[in-house]
């Protein structure tokens, strides 16, 4: 075979040997197909990427990746990925959770991490419920969406993670549904090359406890216009769209958060010292 | 079935051959993620028979990767394969799966799979004036027909008339 430049590194090089326990038909499953094959095309060495997580059914994809991963506490992924960007900058780090995880129990770090605009990627697995737990409502459902856990529908207004990741500052906005394994796959690789914080909220849905969300299928449709870089258009478009528009919405030209980094490196000994009780 | 008519001329027997090559990797590694995800299940019967069809896939693979020897095989990037849709054409939705789905079920999946590749090489063959290109997407449509065959002769074993469908004693859904 005479193949001209082989890449340097294919999907398969990104997923690590253990199984994923996802229920088969898991949106879950796209998502990791399409951000393995991101960082082949993105070619960045596997030790050269962190991917961290929260708690949740999606919160698991650290394991199902060959790349450095923390499976960290509940809710607090991007403090974790925040800590790790800022004490290693030369990392690709790549936060990822769930709805519930990300915009209930770390809605707070949300806002802070989208402010603080640290040059990292959050990606959100979106299935508007907490599948782990067994099918509660989560922050992202709709009022009426009507369950055994939740009769006759919560109420709540849902929140919108796109119009907020944009009022709080992320550099990077984008929407894309995990059937859809190219448009998601170049969705993350756009992230991920976008300087500062990237927010990807990807559709997935969750085939146990939401069987209603197959139809997602045909109800997402590419957004029909070009990324912005004017966040007052952005949001106008987010607020007025139909939660289906998949594509990059917003590509902003904030600086990223400076990180200096001084080498504080000290022998574990002289450490060991310093905290002798 | 996605259609076939939008998608751009392959321009050489060797752009042809790393397409073909691409699809049957990504099959293989479709069925593979399958039979995992049917073992995490305990769905074993179905585990087996998506192992299967991804040892088929994969010795298609190494035929291809054998014809690809001596030829000139560009480079193309994941997401600049002319497939018609979004994924290559014989990789199964892994959205249409379920833990509780029957062989039945599994083999018209299958079926989809193979009759999309089936119509991604003839497709090519009606509408290629190359020689050479025409040559290998009348042998790799030749080929995905019999898979077809083959599959539909899995699924003559499991006529609908006889088919039970799987019952989870304790479904995930409970108010508890």
């Amino acid at each position: 075979m005479n193949v001209q430049q082989q890449p340097a590194f294919k999907a398969g090089d990104y997923k690590s040997d253990i199984t994923p326990i996802w229920c088969p038909g898991c949106g879950d499953f796209h998502v990791l197909l399409s951000a393995t094959k991101a960082l082949a095309e993105l070619g960045t060495p596997p030790e050269k990427i962190a991917v961290i997580s929260g708690i949740g059914c999606s919160s698991r994809i650290p394991a199902y990746t060959n790349c450095y991963g923390f499976h960290g506490v509940h809710g607090r992924s991007l403090a974790l990925g925040a800590g790790l960007k800022v004490a290693r900058p030369d990392l690709t780090v790549m936060v990822m959770s769930g709805d519930g995880d990300g915009f209930s129990i770390g809605g707070n770090h949300f806002l802070h991490a989208c402010r603080r605009n640290i040059d990292m990627t959050y990606i959100v697995m979106d299935n508007r419920v907490y599948g782990m737990t067994k099918g509660q409502p989560s922050p992202t459902t709709e009022p009426d969406w009507d369950s055994a856990l939740s009769p006759g529908g919560t109420g709540l207004s849902p929140f919108h993670p796109l119009v907020i990741a944009l009022a709080s500052g992320a550099n990077f906005v984008a929407r894309s549904f995990s059937g859809n394994i190219k448009a998601t796959t170049q969705t993350i690789v756009e992230a991920v090359r976008h300087p500062g914080f990237s927010f990807v909220e990807i559709l997935s849905p969750c085939v146990t406890f939401r069987p209603d969300e197959s139809s997602w299928k045909t109800q997402t449709h590419s957004a029909s216009v070009e990324a912005t870089d004017d966040p007052a258009r952005a949001a106008r478009r987010i607020m007025t769209d139909d939660g289906f528009n998949v594509g990059i919405l917003y590509r902003g030209k904030r600086k990223p958060y400076d990180i200096h980094v001084e080498d504080t490196f000290k022998d574990p000994a002289i450490l060991g010292e310093e905290f002798a009780v | 079935m996605t259609t076939n008519d939008n998608i751009a001329p392959i321009s050489s027997a060797g752009e042809l051959l790393a397409h073909a090559y691409q699809m049957e990797l990504d099959a293989q590694e479709r069925y593979d993620f399958l039979a995992d995800q049917m073992e995490t299940h305990n769905n074993t019967g179905l585990a087996r028979l998506f192992r299967e069809l991804s040892r088929i896939e994969g010795l298609h693979a190494n035929d291809i990767a054998e014809q690809m020897k001596g030829m000139d095989i560009p480079e193309i990037r994941p997401v600049d394969f002319k497939f018609p849709g979004e994924e290559s054409p014989e990789a199964l939705d892994m959205g249409d799966m379920h833990y509780l789905m029957t062989p039945r079920q599994a083999l018209q999946l299958a079926l989809r799979a193979e009759q999309n590749a089936f119509a991604f090489f003839n497709h090519i063959l009606k509408v290629t004036t190359d020689e050479e290109v025409k040559g290998f997407a009348a042998e790799f449509a030749e080929e995905e027909e019999e898979h077809v065959e083959l599959v539909l002769r899995e699924l003559s074993k499991y006529p609908e008339s006889e088919e039970r469908q799987r019952e989870d004693l304790d479904p995930p859904v409970s108010p508890e």
